[in-house]
């Protein structure tokens, strides 16, 4: 980042900006990267993937049950029925969440996620607290999400790899009989489907 | 009036939180993550690589003590890409610290507001260098 410096009228660059643009100017100039490409990259996980996507993911389960049979059977091939494909989202398995059951989604080794359909993970997720209390303390973990389950429910946690991501699917609220696929993903946000959340239900739908 | 039993819960590290902020803090992590996807979609190296040297990076800095609440993500994630261009030899470190340093002359030799960029001499050098 470009910063004034007040004692001069000239700029300056901070130490990481420095070592990027130094990797950067190397690999492009040793054709392994193209300014170009690097460009698309970023305008797409700023912009274009997002947990919008995995909402229509959950709302089109929530409706059509035979969908929702082939999400749970191949989640990466449902969710390509959806135009929801590629980079992170080769194995993507999708866990469900039932009355008795609760899912909660981790990458303890560092911070894998289902890109395709949630976009880039926040910052908690990819916090040291984070990955390691999900596994020792889920229910407290979920405390401070505001989610408290009751007593019976059991929580599965699942420990995401390069290889295997997972998307929680969770419960249908109430009183969404008949609601269009539209208006259900608005009730579906990213932490549902990572499991440190729930849906909203009708009452809390902003307007 | 007793004072509260210390449970096993206060030990543990509050959790960092956010809604949703951007995805990049700054530009340098959105260009140091957009390399990385881009080797490895080349091939240069496969993601399984990546995950094993960027989890090894953020265990060593566990270890060292570095506090972890998300915050140095991506000084972590840039930390393990350059380790991953050494060990696989695509650039070399000496070549890395001279455009580095030819990036620093740059920016201070440019006023104030306006791009800056390599001299030829030094874009040059670079691609010599290759």
């Amino acid at each position: 980042m470009s910063a004034h410096h007040p004692d001069d009228d000239h700029s300056h660059l901070d130490a990481m900006t420095l070592r990027v643009r130094a990797l950067e100017t190397v690999l492009t100039e040793k054709g392994y990267v193209d300014p170009a490409a690097l460009d698309e990259l970023i305008d797409i996980y700023e912009n274009r993937v997002g947990p919008k996507n995995g909402a229509r993911v959950v709302a089109r389960a929530w409706s059509d049950p035979a969908y929702r049979a082939r999400l749970m059977e191949n989640g990466t091939e449902a969710i390509r029925e959806l135009g929801y494909a590629g980079r992170q989202g080769e194995h993507l398995v999708v866990v469900e969440n039932t009355p008795g059951v609760h899912n909660m989604v981790v990458c303890t080794l560092c911070s894998c996620y289902p890109w395709p359909v949630l976009g880039l993970p926040p910052v908690w997720y990819k916090s040291a607290p984070y990955r390691s209390r999900a596994v020792n303390d889920p229910r407290g973990v979920l405390a401070e999400f505001g989610v408290e389950l009751p007593e019976g429910t059991e929580i599965n946690v699942w420990d995401s790899t390069s290889e295997m991501r997972y998307l929680v699917l969770p419960m249908r609220p109430e009183g969404t009989e008949g609601w269009s696929e539209e208006d259900l993903a608005a009730l579906v946000t990213r932490d549902a489907m990572i499991g440190t959340g729930l849906p909203l239900s009708p009452e809390e739908v902003p307007a | 009036m007793r004072p509260r039993e210390a449970s096993a819960l206060d030990a543990l590290p509050a959790l960092p939180r956010d809604d949703d902020g951007p995805v990049f803090a700054e530009p340098w992590q959105a260009s140091a993550f957009a390399m990385t996807l881009a080797l490895s979609e080349r091939g240069v190296f496969s993601w399984a690589e990546w995950v094993d040297t960027f989890s090894g990076e953020l265990k060593r800095a566990a270890e060292a003590g570095t506090p972890d609440d998300g915050s140095r993500y991506y000084h972590h994630w840039l930390a393990a890409l350059e380790r991953l261009i050494a060990e696989k030899g695509l650039a070399d470190p000496a070549i890395l610290v001279d455009a580095r340093d030819a990036w620093d002359r740059a920016a201070k030799a440019t006023p104030h507001g306006k791009p800056i960029g390599l001299s030829p001499d030094d874009l040059a050098r670079i691609r010599d260098a290759g």
